[in-house]
């Protein structure tokens, strides 16, 4: 048995295709289509849930995506649980575990619920109040309570084993919703020739007509034909349908995101499926036909399980074939609950009364009642409820007071009237307008290629509303070019308007009352809350949503915006429309991070760049470290070594002997063209147009501001093209900074610029036995000092291969830079190692790199320099041509401040204790017996202990710096201060006779 | 080793394969390619000395017809800009030397390497990542362009329906070869 409230010949659901879950621990048997609140009901199970605030008992209020109160987790094994799932959109498969709440110890014993007793202390902006005083009080005490009551469900503490996809889609017309409307708007445009995505949130099309039996299109039950139509769609070439797909986010462009649930309905799921997919669709024309939104009447004590919206009432009759009590009471403002009574006592449930707190239903309406024999109370309303974990009973009372009768009941459904759905309209940036007619927000403005249909767009009758979206389908589709005309007419019939109602408190629950009459259910939010607000000064419902958090759960408020905005106008005496609408953003309804993540995790979560000599540094042991998305080699460490002793020892030893470093993270640009040195010019300060074929030259780039923006070394390989080096950070920005410069201030030279940063894999050999590790592996090239000296670029081959050779350095000592194909970057590796490793030369990291480069005063961008530092500052006046007339950054350089003499200057420092190694980012002072603040003088930028000098080696801003050379200053540090002398720069080789080898 | 008895390619990709039963995902074979910039009065004798047809439609690509170049593609990329590739590893640059006109033809054979998406599901498996429009209508068969697969930048040109090659920076392949492996894991098509 699928639960004892389960009607037979009722539904839509097959009684023998059972499935068992558990909730809280209880085992219970659904069918399969059954969301879990319905196969709860269906078992007779109304608490579902604690509310956030008070933790008062809830059950479910409605049948779809605008559930407050029963949110579960959801849990398939450890990892793969999801706290705060609405169980009206969860759909049951086998051995689902669901777990209620917000509750300790128990669902129905909740030692939280004390709040309810202390509710008169806990009004609105109580938070904000409360716990100002003692100031003390809030980092210790207050905010780790509030921590800990706050937020809803258990977040699980294992990495998820789900895999999530993404797609993106472009199509002529994406119509969001697939009732009535949506799939009449979606046939039109389809069959006039437009390529279509219908969706919808449901696992099955049809919307409205999953409930509204009194339906008939084409002389068919509504719901047969929505499935018909569905299939039909998704048997044509040209549309895509896609169920249990909700469309939550409206972007520009007509850009529309929607979440696809894919396996979150099934028992085991093809571990190659995605629990989710994101689709990212770029449509040209988008229909809207989002419905209505029924909402719930306010009145005291209105939350109790066992109370709920009429159409949830519905839904759960028609669709699932579950009675949602065995006497059960109605209260409403408008026709619509009346068609769920009457379908309830259809089926034989008793229907204890109708309070109507209208004088006069619609037409038909209290004849129907009574041939059924229902009991209509006209002009009364419920002013109360009974029962402690459901409703046991409701109070009615006349409009006005008098006459209380308590009525004995076990479910109450209600309805207040309906709330159109403009929340994608308002995300798209359409302005909603005001009805007064009807007392509703309809789409106004259109900002985007869109239109909205049906209930969302306020229209009332059912053919009225199918005409209107197979006008708006027929008309999407000719827009974008569909030739074809649809031809088609929908006959239909049946169904009840969407007008009507009332919004705002109920009799009962007025501004003289103190009840509990609740607008927004998940975060606790009652009319007197609201009316509370309003006294204390928001006038505007921005700010009555923020003070009061109506609106503002997960559920966004979509059932209590509309309430809550006429009780705040009810209070200030004004209309709705001038007190404001909420914005409505995205998501409409909450959206996995795995959705939005989707393929980007692990490995996927952003691309990690190895040079094509990485394998080999990984056997030999290298440590990495992380530059910008690349891996570099740090340092070689041997069977016993520590970073340090490894540092060491590679340092000593490139200076000794050689050593093999792979440069090939370094950016290359080639600028081509007969203009190419006309170009250099004007993005380096140095001149380019002398440097001769085969010679390479040094380069500083600066800003418009002129601060140094990059360096590197330049060769020319031809008249008309050179091989320009960046950082290796700087690689990507540096091209856009003279792309930019070329498309933007100099579109007239003739030059392009080409990255081949990855083109050439690059090994430095640096050391004095350099020349000899290569020489017997290079073709076609002269290595001698005549031929190729310091700062030299040729071409010709190593190891059969075209090379470019570079003999430079950034060690200070003899060396070279192979460029190769990158293809053959690991086999020329290998060759010169099988040379350079019998000769006792090592391989070595990026960390030995800036010890040797930091020994010669040798800056890196970036770290000697931060963006408010010119050549002059950093010693490199001589790399500026003072015979240009032009260059990016000339003008900046002239500016008066950075020209003045106690700027900040790139000086060396020794500490006095040769074995002190300082800080780097460690602030340097004159007088280090001065109150703090100090007068600071700047910071060391680069500090090592230097292996080949025997001691400790830094460089430093310092204000004034080359005017200090020979001072002592201090670096005071936390538990000491050091003693420092000012020197230059080179601490190695100071006449930099090695390079020359 | 004597000097002439050149080393043996490393290949990014080498040995690696993914897919599904809808898709399938390879590297591609070595190839040539030029990264060409040029003025349009240099584009008839460059097409004439590449012996193929620089397209000056945007998004699209021409083969090569003549036997000699056989294998050899022109990719438009930008108003100025295109990706030369000859499967059969031609020396594009020496092809290119002594044309007349203003341009420049850099060898970029080695920065870019290939993956081949074929089969029922290649459509779906590269729209995972990719935000353009890949329907036949508006990237046919030879349609190029420069765009997006998650979060790296790559060339793609469709071959035939169900055949694409996306053309991506060497250290950028692992993570577009393991991307498009994902996605072709269940790819809706």
């Amino acid at each position: 048995m699928s639960g004892a409230n389960r009607i037979a010949g009722a539904g839509r659901l097959t009684p023998a295709k059972t499935v068992r879950f558990t909730f809280d621990g209880e085992i219970y048997t659904a069918l399969e289509g059954d969301t879990l609140a319905s196969a709860l009901v269906a078992n007779g199970v109304h608490l579902m849930g604690r509310s956030f605030k008070y933790h008062r008992a809830r059950g479910v209020l409605g049948a779809g995506a605008e559930e407050p109160n029963a949110l579960m987790g959801i849990e398939r094994d450890r990892a793969r649980r999801q706290p705060n799932v609405r169980a009206t959109v969860q759909e049951v498969f086998e051995g689902m575990k669901a777990t209620s709440q917000n509750r300790w110890p128990s669902l129905a014993f909740d030692i939280g619920a004390v709040n309810n007793l202390m509710s008169p202390f806990f009004a609105a902006g109580f938070y904000y109040k409360t716990f100002m005083w003692p100031k003390a009080a809030w980092q210790k005490l207050y905010e780790p309570i509030i921590r800990g009551a706050a937020g809803l469900g258990v977040s699980p503490d294992e990495a998820d084993t789900d895999h999530y996809a993404s797609r993106y889609v472009h199509c002529d017309v994406l119509v969001i919703g697939g009732g009535v409307c949506g799939l009449s708007a979606a046939l039109a445009a389809a069959k006039s020739g437009a390529s279509v995505v219908i969706c919808d949130e449901q696992a099955q099309m049809g919307g409205a007509l999953a409930y509204e039996n009194g339906v008939t299109l084409y002389d068919e039950a509504g719901f047969d034909w929505a499935g018909k139509t569905a299939a039909e769609l998704a048997g044509m070439d040209n549309v895509r349908v896609l169920t249990r797909t909700t469309a939550f986010g409206y972007y520009v462009q007509n850009f529309v995101a929607l979440s696809e649930r894919v396996t979150d309905h099934l028992a085991e799921p093809d571990a190659d499926l995605p629990r989710e997919r994101l689709w990212q669709v770029r449509a040209k024309r988008v229909i809207i036909a989002t419905g209505a939104i029924e909402r719930h009447m306010v009145f005291a004590n209105n939350d109790r399980p066992g109370i709920m919206l009429s159409s949830a009432a519905r839904t759960f009759l028609n669709h699932y074939g579950v009675a949602v009590g065995t006497k059960v009471g109605v209260y409403t403002a408008n026709d619509s609950a009346y068609e769920t009574a009457f379908d309830l006592k259809r089926v034989g449930v008793s229907v204890e009364a109708i309070v109507d707190c209208r004088d006069n239903p619609g037409e038909g309406k209290l004849s129907t009642a009574a041939d059924l024999g229902i009991t209509v109370k006209t002009g009364h309303s419920v002013t109360n409820t009974k029962g402690a974990r459901r409703i046991t009973a409701m109070v009615v009372e006349r409009n006005g007071g008098g006459g209380a009768k308590t009525i004995a009941v076990d479910a109450l459904i209600m309805s207040a009237g309906w709330t159109p759905s403009v929340h994608m309209f308002s995300q798209s940036r359409g302005k909603v307008a005001w009805d007064a007619d009807t007392q509703r927000f309809l789409p106004g403005d259109y900002a985007q290629d869109c239109v909205s249909i049906g209930a969302c767009n306020g229209t009332e009758d059912l053919q009225a509303s199918v005409d209107e979206a197979i006008a708006a389908g027929e008309f999407a589709a000719k827009a974008v070019g569909g030739k074809r005309a649809a031809n088609l007419k929908i006959a239909a019939s049946g169904g009840g308007g969407w007008s009507g109602g009332v919004a705002g408190s109920a009799d009962g629950a007025g501004p003289d009352t103190t009840v509990k009459a609740f607008v927004d259910f998940q975060n606790d939010v009652t009319a007197k809350d609201i009316r509370l607000a309003v006294r204390e000064g928001m006038h505007s419902i921005e700010h009555v949503k923020r003070f009061t958090t109506n609106g503002m759960a997960s559920d966004q408020g979509k059932t209590s915006n509309i309430h809550g905005l006429a009780i705040a106008a009810d209070a200030l005496s004004r209309e709705m429309p001038a007190v404001g609408l909420t914005t409505f953003r995205p998501p409409y309804t909450p959206v996995t991070f795995g959705s939005i993540v989707n393929h980007g995790r692990g490995q996927l979560f952003d691309p990690t760049r190895k040079t094509p000599m990485h394998g080999w540094a990984e056997e030999h042991g290298a440590v990495f470290e992380d530059v910008s998305q690349w891996k570099r080699a740090w340092y070689f460490p041997r069977i016993g070594e520590d970073m340090h002793a490894a540092v060491n020892r590679e340092c000593k030893t490139v200076r000794e002997a050689a050593g093999v470093f792979d440069a090939s993270t370094l950016g290359k640009i080639e600028v081509v063209g007969p203009d190419a040195a006309a170009f250099l010019d004007l993005m380096y300060t140095n001149g380019w147009g002398k440097l001769k074929p085969g010679r390479c030259k040094y380069g500083i780039m600066l800003r418009e501001d002129g601060f140094i923006y990059d360096d590197g070394v330049v060769a020319r390989i031809a008249e008309d093209r050179f091989h320009v080096t960046t950082t290796t950070g700087g690689a990507p920005r540096v091209l856009h900074h003279m792309e930019d410069y070329l498309q933007t201030e100099f579109p007239h030279l003739d030059v392009w610029l080409t990255s081949t940063s990855e083109q050439w894999a690059v090994i430095a050999v640096q050391g004095p036995k350099a020349r000899e590790i290569i020489e017997p592996l290079v073709e076609d090239i002269d290595l001698s000092n005549e031929a190729m000296p310091h700062m030299s670029a040729l071409e010709g081959k190593i190891c059969g291969v075209p090379t470019r050779l570079f003999r430079v350095s950034f060690t200070g000592e003899a060396g070279y830079e192979v460029n190769v194909p990158a293809d053959f970057g690991r086999a020329v590796w290998e060759a010169i190692w099988e040379r350079a490793e019998p000769l006792g030369a090592c391989a070595y990291g990026t960390e030995t790199m800036h010890v040797l480069r930091a020994e010669k005063g040798f800056i890196i961008v970036g770290q000697d320099t931060d963006g408010t530092v010119t050549p002059q500052d950093a010693g490199l006046s001589w790399a500026i041509a003072k015979s240009k007339p032009d260059y990016v950054g000339i003008r900046g350089l002239m500016r008066p401040d950075l020209v003045a003499d106690d700027r900040k200057q790139l000086v060396g420092l020794k500490t006095k204790d040769a074995n002190t190694v300082l800080e780097e980012g460690a602030q340097v002072v004159a007088d280090p017996n001065q109150p703090i603040p100090m007068k600071m003088l700047g910071h060391v930028t680069s500090s090592y202990w230097s292996e080949n000098c025997g001691r400790s080696i830094a460089m430093a801003l310092v204000a004034g710096g080359r005017a200090k050379m020979g001072e002592t200053l201090y670096v005071p540090m936390p538990d000491r201060t050091i003693e420092v002398e000012v020197t230059g720069t080179v601490f190695f080789d100071e006449k930099g006779e090695r390079v020359n080898g | 080793m004597a000097k002439s008895e050149a080393v043996q390619p490393h290949y990014p990709l080498e040995g690696r394969l993914g897919g599904s039963a809808f898709v399938s995902v390879s590297p591609g074979e070595p190839a040539s390619r030029l990264a060409l910039r040029a003025r349009p009065e240099a584009l008839a004798s460059l097409s004439k000395a590449l012996g193929v047809k620089l397209p000056e439609k945007p998004k699209t690509s021409t083969r090569a017809t003549a036997v000699k170049a056989k294998g050899r593609r022109a990719a438009w990329i930008g108003p100025d800009e295109w990706l030369v590739i000859d499967e059969n590893g031609a020396d594009l640059l020496a092809a290119c030397d002594g044309v007349d006109g203003v341009f420049s033809a850099v060898d970029v054979s080695n920065r870019n390497t290939a993956i081949i998406v074929s089969g029922a599901g290649a459509e779906a498996t590269i729209s995972a990542g990719c935000p353009q429009n890949l329907s036949m209508d508006v990237f046919p068969v030879g349609a190029c362009s420069r765009t997006l697969l998650g979060k790296t930048e790559i060339i793609l040109l469709r071959e035939a329906e169900d055949v694409f090659r996306v053309e991506v920076w060497r250290s950028f392949s692992a993570y577009a070869f393991a991307f498009l492996a994902d996605s072709g894991r269940s790819p809706m098509m």
